[in-house]
């Protein structure tokens, strides 16, 4: 404790907090660069100079994507809580309480309807902070409900798909949102409406070998982490260490499971023209001209 | 030689007497014997009854995957008559994790495709101990869809531990291979009747069990990840697995009350290992009359059924 903290009163104490919030610096996982925050955000959460893409909540992804930062929220129906009464060195329904706490959502889902470069859409996007954005009942749920909004409304569907998989504690129903989601990028390719999945940091397990691979266009931000197998796993089996690079983003593309890899900046036009290619669209006013 | 579980010791031990008396005997034993060894197989037989009765969800995962216990090829050449198998993906190479062709099932064409661990050294080498690659789904979607073509229903026997988890599956896109492999399932006009002979093991499973009706043998099971896999992910400790055994909820009859699987096939008493005849034969069975109520119905109505199937899954909990 040093004197002034003696001395100032409570309430100006908490003003003085506020003046100095804790990630008033963002360090670069990179380069270990020190960065100031706003020029981070004005940055799309990319670390100018060094190009990483920072994780960013689905809010703030769905405000980087839609028009004038405005959407409606599709509303998502409600799943039983902890079906297993599950419980591993912690009780899942605590696990889901707090995540609820900490993101505001109900679970790793947050999706849309808004327009983006003048087209309507339906942005669903994971979010990581949620039980590492895992794939449990809600979310498949979830998964599904954007996929109807979609064409309810006509609009592509596209999804920021993200996190490590099933989510194990809801054990083999983790595992039949694999078919379930399938069954709802089904209903779009009966529907002829494009589905856009980019893969962001990290995408692993059940979330790829189902939905997340089942694009009709697949982007994928920067190095993101995208696989099957988690790379501990791999290891694991094959007792040898990893080739740099190894299921990055751009690895994928070389491997032909990934269209492009797309900086965050680029990213709302890079859907808007696709959506507007699969969708016969016109070019917007501005530009048709 | 029969493999005998841990938990099984009491039975080996009984067994091994009786082993032993017979042995005896047959060394010019009297009379006398034949009642003691009556006798002690009776025993035998009531612990073994007993302890299948009331085993725990682990004993269940240590049962599924013993290695005597009857494998995908041993159900496809107990109940498939002129089985004539298919090889490759016609793109990279033909993995032998999974294995799939034509054939009859009670007189009727069909196609089948599963999941072979091997029974021994070389065979489990050969099918990558039922661990396929990309290759081996991408087979699958190949056979499936030709089924499809055909009109002839598909019967899936699944039996892994997982997908392969290697630099090479994943070059080759593992995911995606999974992925469109139950996409395949979903898209079929024809029936398909999935079996879990063994191990249900995640999305390497799931890939070829999206089906109309999901049948589990007794002592089978089914999860998001194995036993081991959770307790060192969840728990941090590998040796917690019989916890994590227990509270994923991974055996036929936990899985059939949360509406996962339509149906049990009871096998021999100790376990299929004992008797693999009577194990095949009963899967026979239900094979049949689950395949029955999808006579006479259309390809859309059968597609719907089973999306809706999926669908329902967990709505109801």
């Amino acid at each position: 404790m040093n004197w002034i903290s003696d001395v100032v009163p409570p309430r100006i104490k908490t003003l003085f907090k506020r003046e100095t919030p804790e990630n008033l610096w963002i360090k670069c996982p990179d380069t270990g660069q020190m960065v100031f925050h706003k020029d981070v955000e004005a940055n799309a959460w990319v670390i100018p100079g060094s190009e990483h893409h920072l994780s960013v909540s689905s809010t703030r992804r769905l405000k980087l994507m839609f028009d004038e930062q405005t959407w409606l929220d599709v509303a998502l129906p409600q799943t039983p809580d902890d079906p297993l009464k599950f419980r591993d060195s912690k009780r899942y329904s605590d696990r889901l309480k707090e995540a609820r706490a900490k993101t505001g959502l109900q679970d790793a889902f947050k999706i849309g309807f808004g327009r983006v470069e003048g087209q309507p859409m339906v942005i669903a996007v994971q979010d990581v902070e949620f039980i590492t954005g895992s794939l449990g009942a809600s979310a498949g749920e979830a998964f599904i409900k954007g996929a109807q909004t979609a064409l309810e409304k006509r609009a592509p569907y596209v999804v920021f798909a993200a996190g490590g998989g099933a989510r194990m504690q809801e054990g083999i129903l983790s595992l039949m949102q694999m078919p379930r989601t399938t069954i709802a990028v089904r209903m779009l390719r009966d529907a002829r409406l494009p589905y856009i999945v980019v893969l962001t940091n990290p995408t692993t397990g059940g979330i790829t070998a189902s939905y997340a691979m089942l694009g009709d266009v697949h982007l994928a931000e920067p190095g993101a982490l995208i696989g099957f197998a988690g790379p501990r796993v791999i290891e694991q089996t094959i007792r040898e260490k990893l080739p740099e690079g190894f299921q990055r983003s751009e690895y994928l593309r070389d491997h032909g499971m990934v269209d492009m890899v797309v900086h965050r900046r680029d990213m709302k036009a890079t859907v808007a023209r696709l959506g507007r290619l699969m969708m016969k669209q016109p070019l917007p006013e501005t530009e048709a001209a | 030689m029969r493999s005998y579980l841990d938990f099984e010791k009491s039975v080996a031990e009984l067994e091994a007497k009786v082993d032993e008396l017979k042995a005896m005997g047959a060394n010019g034993g009297g009379v006398e014997l034949s009642d003691d060894i009556a006798r002690l197989e009776d025993k035998a037989r009531l612990a073994l009854a007993e302890l299948y009765k009331s085993l725990t969800p682990w004993q269940r995962a240590q049962v599924a995957r013993h290695p005597q216990r009857p494998h995908a090829l041993d159900f496809i050449h107990g109940l498939i008559t002129e089985f004539t198998p298919l090889a490759g993906d016609r793109a990279f190479s033909e993995d032998e994790a999974i294995v799939g062709g034509l054939g009859r099932f009670r007189g009727e064409p069909v196609c089948v495709v599963g999941q072979e661990k091997g029974s021994d050294t070389a065979s489990r080498l050969k099918h990558n101990f039922g661990m396929a690659r990309p290759e081996g789904y991408r087979k699958a979607i190949r056979l499936m869809e030709l089924a499809d073509r055909f009109g002839l229903p598909v019967l899936s026997f699944i039996d892994t531990a997982g997908a392969y988890p290697g630099i090479d599956a994943e070059e080759r896109g593992q995911a995606q291979a999974i992925a469109a492999s139950t996409e395949t399932c979903l898209s079929l006009g024809v029936p398909m009747i999935a079996l879990v002979v063994g191990e249900g093991g995640s999305g390497g499973a799931i890939a070829i069990a999206t089906a109309n009706r999901v049948l589990m043998m007794e002592h089978a099971i089914y999860s998001v990840i194995s036993p081991e896999g959770a307790a060192s992910i969840l728990w941090r400790d590998a040796a917690k697995a019989q916890d994590a055994a227990t509270n994923m909820k991974i055996t036929a009859p936990d899985l059939l009350r949360l509406g996962v699987i339509d149906a049990i096939v009871k096998e021999p008493p100790g376990g299929a290992h004992r008797d693999p005849a009577a194990a095949v034969a009963a899967a026979g069975e239900a094979i049949e009359e689950w395949l029955k109520s999808f006579a006479g119905m259309d390809p859309a109505a059968i597609r719907q059924a089973r999306t809706e199937k999926f669908l329902a899954i967990g709505r109801s909990l």
